[in-house]
């Protein structure tokens, strides 16, 4: 099972659950089961079918580079991490 | 005195040695050509009209005199970005980005810092430019300035947009705020962490606005050719960055743009944003010849990008055995005109040296009426170390725990969770705290008070992520034996020699016959900036990657030529043979005299995208002198410790580590914006604006701690970021030990610390 950990400002959403297990392959489908869980949730994750541009997805502590494309696996953690703003 | 060390875990024949650099030559013969250089024919020069208010409204801009003033050949204002005719609608959610980032490079409807762009000339000289610019008429309704991030979110502070809204994951505010974004980041209980804890250290920080101090200023030349090619020549950090920015803000696309990065005159993240580009290319298109546009000194202090200001309050609980308790925090970080601060990066940086049970950090990213803020090195880390590792000073003289025991007690190490999710990797926090404990500088005692003055020694930590991102490389074998590597990566401070060894060390030939070089956006692949410490890691996997496929080329062309199957051959130290005929054997650059007579060139690229990256830290050690009459601090002696992973150029890593070290020390203890009443930076020159120099410091020692990173083939994880982190806590904190003052407020000038002393003595 994936391991999703909720943000702590999308908590108030999932009513106080921190963190979900979840069967999926990449992280549209990690999504959709956020959705089906917590309704509402997708659209503080997801802009024009897209991870929003200020946001970043960690997969077993490695920035996502493939957005919902992303594959996971049994044993993967999601986290979901501003992306790191001000350039660099 | 104490030397660089580098305490190496393994040696490479080309990795971890110390060559000449490649362009070496260019840069002392005067050869190399910055953007500057730059001569087309028909050049014209642009100038730009700034805003001399922080913060007004635009009631009329009326450019018809310096139009018609002789030798003028172009005027332009926002109404000339494609912003002012596109609407809500056709942009849809991209409205505001397009609205921010039009807006920020040329004024409209409002300025919103004093040197805000809101018009710019182009004619044949610089000097009627400028006396043209000064015949636009531009009629301001002046309106409060809001200067500081506790001002700004105030209830009832003046705002800067009327349009702008608090953004929390996803969530928008109802009313208009100063307030861009909130972040939130929580582990554990923090309320029963401070329960736990038998000491607890709370204060407030402000740190100042401050430069890259970069030497070269910010320039850009345009032309606008007949047919919709856009050719343009600047100093950045990113030319494909550069390219994306213009496509976006000209609505122009990608394909007609190309961008050439000329040699870099410093940039330390300040060369990121585009400033002068659009402008030149706006004013070329309308003259139909090509413009330059310079940058004065004034305009780079005033107009371009500043490292963020910021107040923080920082709140830590520890056990008496010295174990972490909680760990709280709220950093506000200004973002100046337009949304943008690093203040997530602050918060996810804050207590990324330790391993607590218990924290709770909230960030703002909030406008001001400043320059909008850029980058400069690990954006967002320098501020909030200065909080954190003040308070952990504080906490130790409190617990009567040495600094470095009490870190080595708490210290992320493999495995630690961070307060954002993941969890830690192989990292070297633990291998720098013990090379600092065990060093000459940490085991020998402070002298204290010679001649009258305070001496005193302060440590902190410091931390940045590094980062892959995207790179590409073209590797080509030369009929003569040379190999030809190009990059997208600009060369801020010697890549194209570290890239050039980790190419030397796949092929097995010498690092002189790399030949690196950095192209156009029309001749390589996408590349990301050159910053966040990424290029020697990810472009050097690019080059290792394209080497490996020149290696099997290369391999698959000696079977061609013996005729034998590709599996008999093999490539061994720059040596292509046959695995069971001795007689067939030939070097690297026999086979690469064939290539042209046996099926052509041998050419491998590769464009990446590379997981794997290693997180950096840092571990700093300061002695200061000072002077009770004056409050003056002098740095008298300064060591430099960082996990690099592998150190693929030594000599260039330690330039990084002093440099990073040199630039917080300024930080510390010089340098600020300093603004009047009405919010205009009074020290807008190199004069008043004071950075370290040679003859202010002592020689920083570096210790390099190679703890290679498993995610790159030869241990590679960055450099660039971490070096500027704990120097401002540093010094702070050995003022502190020298003094008896805790110095809250940066920079620590010598007046302050004399207010300090006078409130602690009374007098």
């Amino acid at each position: 099972m994936v391991t999703v950990f909720i943000p702590t400002m999308l908590q108030p959403l999932t009513g106080g659950v921190k963190q979900l297990d979840c069967d999926a392959a990449n992280l549209r489908q990690v999504i959709e089961k956020l959705e089906q869980s917590f309704p509402g949730i997708k659209d503080k994750l997801v802009e024009d079918d897209r991870i929003r541009p200020n946001l970043a997805v960690a997969v077993d502590g490695e920035v996502a580079r493939m957005g919902l494309l992303e594959k996971v696996t049994e044993t993967s953690e999601v986290h979901f991490v501003p992306a790191i703003g001000g350039g660099f | 005195m104490v030397a660089n060390i580098v305490l190496s875990e393994i040696e490479y024949t080309h990795v971890g040695k110390r060559p000449i650099r490649p362009d070496g030559v260019d840069k002392v013969t005067g050869r190399a050509q910055y953007g500057p250089d730059i001569t087309l024919r028909g050049l014209l020069h642009g100038k730009v009209l700034r805003s001399p208010y922080a913060h007004a409204r635009i009631k009329s801009i009326d450019t018809s005199q310096a139009e018609a003033y002789p030798g003028v050949r172009a005027v332009i204002t926002a109404q000339d970005l494609p912003f002012a005719s596109l609407t809500k609608e056709e942009l849809g959610t991209g409205y505001q980005a397009l609205k921010f980032a039009s807006n920020h490079i040329l004024a409209s409807g409002k300025v919103l810092f004093k040197g805000h762009a809101v018009a710019a000339v182009a004619a044949a000289n610089l000097h009627v430019a400028e006396e043209a610019a000064k015949l636009i008429k531009v009629e301001y309704e002046e309106l409060p300035v809001v200067m500081s991030v506790l001002d700004a979110m105030k209830d009832g502070a003046t705002l800067l947009h009327d349009d702008l809204f608090t953004s929390s994951l996803g969530e928008t505010a109802k009313t208009a705020s100063n307030v861009a974004s909130h972040s939130r980041f929580e582990i554990g209980d923090i309320q029963e962490g401070f329960a736990q804890a038998d000491a607890v250290v709370e204060h407030e920080f402000q740190t100042a606005s401050v430069h890259q101090g970069y030497i070269e200023p910010q320039n850009g030349t345009a032309f606008w050719n007949a047919d919709g090619q856009l050719d343009v020549w600047c100093s950045t950090q990113g030319a494909f960055t550069v390219r994306s920015a213009l496509a976006d803000v000209l609505r122009h696309p990608v394909s007609k743009i190309k961008v050439t990065p000329m040699e870099m005159g410093g940039g330390f993240g300040g060369k990121i944003p585009i400033y002068n580009e659009p402008l030149a290319a706006l004013l070329s298109k309308k003259s139909g010849q090509p413009i330059k546009v310079i940058m004065s000194r004034v305009e780079v202090f005033e107009s371009s990008g500043p490292a963020a200001g910021s107040w923080m309050k920082v709140k830590i609980g520890a056990t008496k055995d010295g174990k972490i308790t909680a760990c709280q925090a709220e950093l506000a970080l200004d973002a100046g005109g337009f949304p943008g601060s690093p203040a997530a990066s602050a918060a996810m940086c804050a207590f990324a040296c330790y391993d607590y049970p218990n924290g709770l950090i909230d960030s703002y990213d909030v406008v001001v009426n400043k320059p909008k803020t850029a980058a400069y090195r690990a954006p967002g880390s320098p501020q909030a170390a200065f909080a954190v590792e003040s308070v952990v000073d504080e906490l130790c003289e409190k617990l009567g725990i040495d600094p470095i025991e009490f870190r080595l007690t708490n210290a992320s190490k493999e495995g630690t969770r961070r307060i954002e999710g993941p969890v830690y990797r192989r990292i070297g926090l633990v291998e720098c705290l013990e090379a600092a404990r065990n060093h000459d500088h940490y085991q020998t005692p402070v002298d204290a008070q010679p001649n009258g003055k305070l001496r005193g020694r302060g440590v902190a930590s410091g931390f940045w992520f590094n980062r892959g991102f995207v790179s590409s490389c073209n590797v080509t074998v030369n009929p003569d034996g040379t190999v030809g590597v190009v990059t997208g990566s600009v060369d801020l401070c010697g890549t194209r020699a570290s890239i050039a060894q980790q190419t030397a060390e796949v092929l097995g030939i010498a690092y002189e016959d790399i030949k690196p070089s950095v192209a156009d956006t029309d001749s390589i692949g996408y590349t990301f900036i050159t910053g966040g410490s990424r290029t020697t890691f990810a472009t050097g996997l690019a080059a290792i990657n394209a080497s490996q496929d020149i290696k099997q080329r290369m391999v698959e062309r000696a079977a061609a030529i013996w005729d034998a199957p590709v599996e008999d051959v093999e490539y061994v130290d720059g040596v292509i043979q046959h695995k069971s005929d001795s007689e067939l054997k030939m070097t690297f650059k026999e086979l690469a005299q064939r290539t042209l007579t046996t099926g052509g060139s041998i050419t491998a690229q590769c464009n990446i995208d590379p997981s794997g990256e290693g997180n950096s830290f840092a571990f700093h050690v300061v002695d200061v002198e000072v002077d009770p009459e004056t409050g003056k601090v002098d740095v008298i002696r300064y060591t430099a410790l960082q996990d690099c992973g592998k150190a693929v150029h030594p000599s260039y890593v330690e330039g990084q580590m002093q440099g990073g070290a040199v630039q917080g020390i300024g930080w510390a203890l010089n340098e600020e914006y300093f603004f009047n009443d009405q919010g205009h930076m009074s020290n807008s020159s190199f004069l008043d604006y004071r950075m370290p120099i040679s003859l202010d410091l002592p020689m920083i020692d570096t210790v390099i701690v190679e703890v290679a990173n498993p995610g790159h083939p030869y241990g590679v994880r960055g450099v660039g970021e971490s070096p500027i982190v704990p120097p401002l806590a540093a010094v702070a904190n050995a003022v502190y030990r020298a003094t008896g003052v805790r110095m809250q407020r940066l920079p620590i000038t010598p007046g302050k610390v004399l207010e300090a002393l006078w409130d602690k003595n009374g007098s």
